[in-house]
Order: C-alpha cells, then structure tokens, then sequence
C-alpha cells in the first residue's frame, strides 16, 4: 500500500508539488491559447447577444471556480482542524488568494455583461448577492489568518470560518431556482444536460479546464512558499539546492 | 475573416468584452508575478538565516 502519510509531511510534498505545477503550468499555457482562440474565432456569434456573449466563456469558469476553491479550502481546512496536519491548513492558505481572484473575475465579468444586457452594472440579486458574500468570505479568512500572529490559532480560526461559510456554496448555486432572480438559470445542469450549442459548450468547457490547471498551478507554488516560510528553521529546508550559503 | 477593426469592435460589445477579457488576464498576469516574488523573498530571508547562524557558530 502507498503510504499517503508520507505526502503529509511538508518535506515529502515541497519537492511533489513543485513538479505538479510545472506540469499544471503547462497545460494552463496550453489550454488557454487554445481556449481563447476557440473563445473568438471559432464560437459563432449568438442569436441573440451578439459578440456580447462571449465573456461567458471566462465568466461561468471564473464563477465555477471561486466556488469550487471554496469547497476544497474548506475541506482541506476541516481535515487540519480535525486531524491537526499543518500541510492540509497550509493548502487551505494557499487557494485563498486564488479563490478571491476568480470570484472577483466572476463578479467583474458579470457586471461587465449586465451593464449591455440588463442595463444595470449591478442589482442586489440572490446569485449576485451570494456571490459578493463569497469574496468578503476569501477576504475575511486572508485578514483573519494574517491579524492572528500564532499559526495553529490562525489555522483553526480560519478553519472555523470557512466551515460555517460552506452554507453560502449551495445557496450560490441554487440561488437561481429558489429565488426569482434576474441572473438565467444554469445553461448546463447535471441532470437536463446542456442547452448550449456544442462548440460554445466545449469552449467553455476547454477555458474551464484551463482555469482549474492555472489556479492547481498558483496555489502549489504559492504553498511551496508557505511551507518554506512555516518550516525555516527545518533541516531539510537549509539543505534545499534553492538556497545559496 | 473580419477585418482586425471589426474583431476589435466586437459588435459594438467592444467595452463589454475587452473590459471582461482584459482585466481577467491583467489578473492572471499579476497573480504568478506575486507568488514569484514571494518565492524569491523567503529564499533570500532563508539564506541570510542560515548566514547568520553559521557566523555565530563560527
């Protein structure tokens, strides 16, 4: 059996993750030239909103991820308050930047198609509204983890956050079916499949996939960072080849 | 193909999308520029650590 203990150990990990995020670089690299030239080259233009529509294909990415990082910081989070594993809460550290930016994008891109399609940059809409309480969740577990100096009490105080915040994830995505809002509902839905066409669906599916491997890349570079700065005073880290005697 | 001005003036959506797209990749830019320095920061402060601890030992 593999013993998964060992990748628990920031040691093991600093070395591992280096090499997946070069590999994720790449295929971040890789998926976004050929996501953004099917975003405006081979996507046709919509019926209905022109040229217009094409932001969708960084917003629905951008809005899937913010809520996905969420999902997975609180699980790493959950698992360093359960387990007391320091690599898990510095996972949890790590994707926060990166959760914060995509659900900015999400909301930014949103505004930037509502102002021409709606006429309004923005309105206290349930989707809408539950998605700004996303980004002050980022920004208030950054501040939070950064105004406490002891890390295992940073890391439980965040953790408890991001716990009780997880109720705002199921409240983002439904929001459209439980409220009248003004936001469509979901264009691909696990259950009616897609009421996309095929290559505007495989478009943003292909940009979506390039985000996922842009924000694996960032967040394990960035941990990499962390551990250093948690671990200095480690052996193993004043062995590394990285640092110059 | 379109011409490049008509690309650019995405069906009069121009402000719209390039504002979106733009900002996005500004983002995207900014963001591994950062974790970089970041990285570069904790190696140095690392190596002067180490730098010190060896003078005193010495």
């Amino acid at each position: 059996m593999v013993n998964i203990y060992k990748f628990a150990s920031p040691a093991t990990f600093y070395p591992v993750a280096g090499k997946i995020a070069r590999v994720s670089t790449w295929i971040a690299v890789l998926l976004l030239a050929v996501g953004l030239y099917m975003s405006f080259f081979v996507a046709p233009t919509d019926y209905k909103q022109g040229e217009g529509y094409r932001i969708i294909f960084i917003h629905v990415p951008a809005a899937w991820m913010s809520m996905f990082i969420y999902v997975v910081m609180a699980f790493w989070a959950g698992v360093g308050l359960v387990f007391n594993t320091r690599l898990s809460s510095m996972m949890a550290q790590a994707l926060a930047p990166t959760g914060a930016i995509m659900t900015f994008i999400a909301l930014w891109t949103g505004a930037f198609w509502g102002k021409p399609m709606w006429g309004a940059w923005w309105v206290w809409d349930a989707r809408l509204t539950s998605e700004l309480i996303l980004f002050f969740l980022y920004i208030g577990f950054i501040a939070l983890q950064g105004a406490i100096d002891d890390t295992r009490r940073a890391d439980r105080a965040g953790a408890v956050l991001l716990l009780v915040g997880v109720v705002n994830i199921p409240i983002i995505y439904f929001s459209v079916k439980w409220w009248n809002t003004l936001h469509q509902g979901a264009s691909v839905s696990i259950k009616n499949g897609s009421a996309m066409s095929t290559i505007m669906l495989q478009t943003m599916l292909i940009m979506t996939f390039a985000f996922w491997a842009y924000s694996i890349a960032v967040a394990l570079y960035r941990v990499r960072s962390i551990i250093l700065e948690r671990e200095k005073d480690a052996r193993w880290v004043s062995e590394l080849p990285e640092i110059r005697r | 193909m379109k011409s490049v001005s008509e690309f650019f003036s995405m069906g009069g959506y121009a402000l719209y999308v390039w504002g979106s797209f733009g900002v996005t990749a500004l983002l995207m830019i900014i963001e591994p520029i950062l974790v970089h320095q970041r990285r570069k920061a904790v190696l140095q402060r690392i190596s002067r650590l180490i730098r010190i601890k060896s003078e005193q030992n010495s």
